[in-house]
């Protein structure tokens, strides 16, 4: 029973780095660049639902809401002010200055909200379901993001696949300069590319400090490197891969706590990581994409 | 030009031999007929609180022990001088208190300040008793004695607690593998409960990285059927520990030591989830003993201020230092040497029934060996476990 019980956690936790992972693939797969700084906007996420709701005292979805819109507003931000400028250059300054955003949101919340642990609460209501006499307990949070992880995915593939945005999306990830004799406005592409991937954020923001209710300055970033990690190890550029490899990290991680040793859980991942990288460069559904001359 | 200068010369040469003359003079006066205590601790600083509560409780109890006629008829003369929990600045302190007269030193307040004054103690073979730097760096020349436990002794003391009082037959503990407060702790504990009457039924572990999910550690424990889950861990994850164990519907007793104390302040943390945690601590405030209700009363008075853990440790410390001194049979036309040999020697023979422990006992090492007290907390303030 305890078992099936862990193995709920980990889908619960791995459907959060897989909220967290679509951003990073998405805007790797189109924008060809690492948005390291993705992690700290779901801290952002985090402050601006807990400041809306205990200092400010507005209803939940409200906070949700404003969430979103201003995660959004900020991803667009980032990208207009710190990436887009150096389209050009080498992709080594991009990660560069995508690490100095990461460390300049960490730093400005640590001015704003201080060094002191907030605690969030939860603003997912649904009550725990109980089974098989009280020996498995699902949390509530583990009842709306599993589904909520899943429509999120179907949604995307969906809008990638059909609507005129992302089939320009698909161009713009295949051939920049062909998407741009084709017609295609690549800025505007790349810039919806980052407004979703920042509305993911806040979305997994909910998720994640709702079931983790814990918030500090450098929340975002240790879930921030686990969800690159698992999108790097369903392939990165992947939808269906960020997905899977989501999970599956999330799998591995409560299941090496809960039978190997709960002190080497992380070092088990990121082993995990080397050996899938070793065997399969591209990641598991990663797509071996060949060069012409 | 040349005459100038020997002028010049001989008014310094005769103003140093007269400043020398007048330093003699204040330390015969002082150091002949008192016992003089000099205290070092942060009065001004991010640590003030700290500093300031030793203070006060200090003076408290050298102003009770004058008024009842001194250490075997000799009056205590009592200074402060503020370190700002600094170790260069406790070092100044040092020297300016030593200067005024200073033969028996009652602090630092803080481990890392304490730390730096222990090479002079040394040196001076002064004798140092620490109210409350608790580390195990402020051991290292073997010449200082604490009031409060060591930072891994915490975790004899729960074993000790737990064990002796029976609060649990099966225990399971929580630690931050990564912090060495926590691991120390746990080490000892783990090595002390095999002597005890309890079986530590699961052992889990989390890092700085992944300290928001305990729901792991937390299920592992209830399958091993823990009906007290030991925590020596800082109070924010045990907030988050404390949340997630409700969610799971598991309700064993919580026990942690000093880095709980701070429980019921974080924000937005529910605290009716902290009713009924046990914690480790030397002093309770509201505990109803006679020794203790008479401090807080006569502290309030004084400062209008209810003393904290600090406060006790410091006013304990005073009354250590009568201890020694008369066991000893110390006199105060001793010089700094051999108080400190004399003290030293005494250290070891006493035992002190004091706020924050009865019968107190040192070892050769300095480390304070006394029976731990818990507080638990009840309608969310901490009340005495006993």
């Amino acid at each position: 029973m305890s078992f099936i019980s862990y193995l709920i956690k980990g889908i619960s936790l791995g459907s959060v780095y897989s909220i967290i992972a679509l951003g990073y693939t998405m805007v790797y797969g189109i924008a060809k660049m690492l948005n390291f700084a993705h992690g700290d906007v779901i801290m952002v996420g985090g402050y601006v639902i807990f400041t809306v709701m205990s200092m400010i005292g507005l209803n939940p979805f409200v906070a949700v809401l404003l969430s979103i819109i201003l995660c959004t507003l900020l991803g667009i931000t980032i990208e207009r002010v710190a990436y887009k400028p150096l389209r050009s250059a080498s992709s080594l300054a991009v990660l560069i200055t995508a690490i100095g955003v990461s460390y300049l949101l960490q730093n400005l919340a640590l001015l704003i909200f201080g060094a002191d642990t907030k605690s969030f609460t939860s603003i997912i209501a649904v009550p725990a379901l109980k089974l098989a006499d009280g020996r498995l307990t699902i949390s509530g949070e583990t009842l709306v993001t599993i589904p909520l992880c899943i429509l999120i995915m179907v949604l995307l593939t969906v809008f990638v696949k059909r609507s005129k945005t992302g089939r320009s999306m698909q161009a713009v990830s295949e051939d920049k300069a062909a998407a741009v004799l084709m017609g295609i406005n690549v800025n505007k592409t790349i810039a919806i590319t980052f407004a979703i991937g920042s509305s993911l954020a806040a979305v997994a923001s909910v998720l994640m400090f709702s079931a983790y209710p814990s918030l500090t300055s450098t929340s975002g970033s240790m879930p921030g490197i686990k969800a690159f990690v698992a999108a790097v190890f369903g392939g990165i550029g992947s939808i269906p891969g960020a997905m899977l490899g989501g999970i599956l990290l999330g799998v591995i991680e409560i299941l090496g706590r809960a039978y190997i040793s709960s002190q080497l859980a992380d070092a088990i991942v990121f082993l995990i990581l080397i050996i899938v990288l070793l065997v399969k460069p591209t990641g598991i559904l990663g797509k071996k994409i060949q060069e012409k001359v | 030009m040349k005459k100038l200068k020997k002028v010049v010369s001989l008014l310094v040469v005769t103003s140093m031999a007269v400043a020398s003359l007048a330093a003699c003079g204040t330390k015969a006066s002082s150091g002949g007929d008192k016992f003089f205590i000099g205290g070092i601790g942060p009065v001004t600083g991010g640590a003030a609180i700290y500093g300031q509560s030793v203070k006060n409780a200090a003076e408290l109890a050298v102003q009770e022990i004058n008024d009842a006629g001194g250490i075997n008829g000799v009056k205590i003369e009592f200074a402060f001088e503020d370190d700002e929990a600094d170790g260069e600045k406790a070092v100044n302190a040092y020297n300016t208190l030593k200067d005024k007269g200073m033969k028996i030193l009652m602090g630092t307040v803080t481990s890392g300040a304490c730390a730096s004054v222990i090479d002079k103690t040394k040196s001076d073979n002064m004798f140092q008793l620490t109210p409350s730097a608790s580390s195990k760096d402020v051991l290292a020349l073997g010449n200082v004695f604490q009031v409060c436990f060591s930072d891994p002794n915490q975790g004899i003391a729960s074993a000790d607690y737990i064990g002796s009082k029976g609060v649990a037959s099966k225990v399971a503990v929580i630690y931050d593998s990564s912090d060495i407060y926590s691991s120390g702790i746990y080490e000892k504990f783990k090595a002390e409960a095999a002597g005890q009457n309890f079986e530590i039924v699961a052992a889990e572990a989390f890092t700085a990285d992944s300290k928001t999910d305990f729901s792991v550690q937390l299920q592992k424990a209830k399958d091993a059927g823990a009906e007290l889950v030991f925590l020596p861990i800082y109070y924010n994850e045990a907030a988050l520990i404390l949340t997630q164990a409700a969610a799971l519907d598991y309700k064993p007793i919580f026990f942690g030591c000093d880095g709980l104390d701070g429980i019921l302040t974080v924000e937005n943390f529910d605290t009716t989830l902290a009713e009924g945690v046990m914690l480790l601590t030397p002093f309770a405030a509201d505990a109803t003993d006679e020794k203790t209700a008479a401090f807080v009363k006569a502290y309030k008075e004084k400062y209008s201020d209810t003393p904290n853990q600090f406060a006790a440790d410091a006013y304990d410390a005073i009354y250590i230092i009568k201890a020694a001194i008369e066991k000893s049979g110390a006199k105060p036309s001793m010089s700094v040497s051999e108080l400190g040999d004399a003290l030293r020697g005494a250290m070891t023979q006493i035992t002190v029934d004091g706020l924050t422990g009865a019968g107190m006992t040192w070892s050769e090492t300095g480390e304070v060996n006394k029976a731990p007290r818990a507080v638990v907390i009840k309608d969310g303030s901490y009340v005495s476990a006993e």
